[in-house]
């Protein structure tokens, strides 16, 4: 043993070598052979992996069930932070620099035209997406028990989907973002009880400068104010909200027992057994 | 607007995903009913067949003895979700190489764009503004419209269809989801996009913008039907409340009677609390195009006229 020629310092590991060493190991905990200890380790030991389980019900990888819709809006939210954050760099939420911004971002910054427009259809299409989404979901009966509660998380996060899009209308503050926002904006002066314009509104006091429409405009008229809100509503407060209802809605679509089907048919015969009858 | 600003609209970039809706929307209703249909084939074929019932996997999807009803999701789906990322990356790459997002002149108070358009999701709302006053287009049928999404799954006692797609075992609700989705929103939406012009005003495809048509006012609040006068505020008023809650009574017992009569096991198996709330959400759904077509067809401006509120 003591014959052994000791080892050369300076030679450059093997792969092989390397995957047997500390920072490999210190990384990844498991091998990758194809085995099925090792197929359910590469998920259940990766952080963002694991919000899937293991395995699942063999038909629901099949395209037709799902449409992957809620997986390609979970998607088109991802691309929409990464692009956001990009466009963040360059842009002021102040009027007139605002505007300077955007035709700064179209016309000098590299790839600005391009971050831009992938940001304003990423977000077009996640309105689609989410809506398909909800179609398909209706369609599988998904909202029936035990999943009431996640459908529920679902229509809040299609309302702030649509709240995000609607509040990024303004930011570029052309005359396009500025009359789609005050034509919406006007409809909340009309609100009962608590517009300036809308039923009971007036007589309880409400005037143009202390209604809701105030509160959310931060002013009588879409200015300054309405831009910086819009500004920090649509890059601050609502992503967290809807990341949030995005963390509850993941968790439950798990706790709720994975995805819903394709389950086995129900026939009438299963209904009029002696369990049934009870109900 | 003329063809030539059909096809402006239609191309205008920020016009291009209600484009795509026009051709997803079709595609995904097909897609989902071609496969309730073959559930409900299988279905028929189970109920007929009770010995086949009990060995049968009960699904569409091949199915071979021996087979794990699981799969890895290392790697069957993170394949696909990989495979659909680098899809939906190149679409948008795509898109966005070709199709700049507009950009208008600077915001101006002063200058007011005609027609002024919501972006496309909500010009719905925007649609029904025709027909109702702001506090119930932009405030109160919102509010429903959430309100009863987020009622669907408490009112809906039909313990069948739940985790696959049918047609025969949901008609009532397949059918009033399509008649408030499909119809009713899309619908509207397609109005607000393609035939609103000018001083929102309908033009057909084909006619020209016009942006001096005047159209003399000819809309007429319901009680003025029956001679009634505007200054007769408490009778207005009174009448009006009448139809409203007429409507609502009416229109209540009718869904009631068809209930009972097609929809019996829903009917046995609600509560009180969701038996009503159905029975509230259907009447306000038709109340859109039963006011649509008192307004497009009969030019009634207001069913209840009151100095506070109208309806
Ligand atoms: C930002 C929006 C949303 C995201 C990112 C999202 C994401 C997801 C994902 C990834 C799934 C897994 C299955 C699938 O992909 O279809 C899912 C399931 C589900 N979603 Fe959503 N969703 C959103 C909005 C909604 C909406 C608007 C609804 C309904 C009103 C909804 C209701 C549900 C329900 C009930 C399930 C369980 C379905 C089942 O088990 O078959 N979600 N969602």
């Amino acid at each position: 043993m003591s014959e052994t020629k000791p080892k050369n310092k300076f030679k450059l590991p093997t792969a092989a070598e390397l995957k047997e060493g500390q920072i490999w190991k210190s990384v990844f905990r498991h091998k990758l052979d194809e085995t099925p200890r090792n197929r359910s380790l590469a998920v259940l030991s990766n952080v963002f992996l694991h919000l899937h389980p293991a395995k699942i019900n063999r038909d629901a990888v099949r395209y037709n069930y799902t449409w992957g819709m809620g997986g390609i809006t979970f998607y088109l939210f991802l691309v929409l932070t990464i692009t956001g954050v990009l466009l963040m760099f360059y842009y002021h939420p102040s009027k007139g620099q605002a505007y300077r911004d955007i035709m700064y971002l179209m016309h000098d910054v590299p790839f600005g035209n391009f971050t831009r427009n992938m940001h304003r259809w990423a977000a077009h299409a996640m309105i689609i997406t989410t809506w398909l989404h909800m179609f398909r979901v209706f369609l599988t009966g998904s909202y029936k028990p035990p999943r009431e509660f996640n459908w529920n998380i679902g229509v809040l996060l299609l309302l702030f989907t649509m709240l995000l899009s609607f509040t990024g209308y303004l930011l570029p503050d052309d005359q396009l973002g500025f009359w789609a926002v005050t034509v919406g904006t006007n409809m909340a002066r009309a609100t009962p009880v608590m517009g300036s314009e809308g039923p009971f509104g007036p007589q309880l006091g409400f005037t143009a400068f202390n209604d809701v429409r105030f509160a959310i405009l931060g002013g009588s008229i879409v200015d300054a104010n309405a831009l910086l809100r819009a500004y920090i509503w649509h890059c601050v407060a609502i992503p967290i909200i809807a990341s949030v209802l995005m963390i509850v809605h993941f968790w439950r679509i798990r706790k709720d027992g994975a995805i819903s089907g394709p389950a086995p048919v129900m026939i009438e015969q299963d209904l009029s057994g002696p369990v049934a009858k009870k109900a | 607007m003329d063809w030539h600003q059909l096809i402006k609209i239609t191309t205008a970039p920020d016009n291009v995903p209600i484009v795509l809706m026009l051709f997803l929307m079709p595609f995904y209703t097909w897609y989902g009913l071609k496969q309730s249909f073959a559930n409900d084939r299988l279905i028929e074929r189970l109920e007929a067949d009770p010995e086949l019932a009990k060995t049968h996997h009960r699904k569409t999807q091949p199915f071979v003895k021996g087979w794990d009803s699981t799969v890895h999701v290392w790697p069957y789906l993170l394949k696909i979700e990989f495979l659909a990322m680098i899809i939906v990356t190149l679409i948008l790459v795509v898109w966005s190489i070709f199709l700049d997002a507009p950009l208008e002149e600077p915001a101006n108070p002063n200058l007011t764009m005609n027609p002024s358009k919501a972006p496309w999701y909500f010009l719905g709302l925007q649609e029904m503004l025709v027909y109702f006053d702001p506090w119930i287009a932009g405030v109160v049928l919102p509010g429903i419209i959430l309100g009863g999404l987020m009622a669907i799954p408490y009112i809906d006692v039909n313990p069948r269809g739940n985790g696959y797609y049918t047609y025969k075992q949901r008609k009532f609700s397949i059918w009033m989801f399509f008649i408030g989705f499909l119809v009713l929103w899309l619908v509207l939406i397609v109005i607000g996009t393609f035939i609103r012009g000018p001083g929102w005003m309908w033009f057909w495809p084909g006619e020209t913008w016009d942006h001096h048509r005047i159209v003399h006012a000819m809309n007429r609040n319901l009680h003025e039907f029956i001679g009634i006068k505007d200054s007769e505020v408490w009778k207005a008023a009174g009448f009006g409340a009448t139809v409203v809650g007429a409507y609502f009574v009416l229109g209540g017992l009718l869904c009631d009677r068809l209930f009972r009569k097609f929809a019996t096991e829903m009917f046995k198996k609600q509560n009180f609390a969701q038996y009503a709330t159905t029975i509230a959400l259907t009447v306000m759904m038709f109340g859109l195009p039963i006011k649509m077509i008192l307004r497009l067809g009969f030019n009634v401006k207001y069913v209840m006229a009151t100095p506070w509120f109208n309806i």
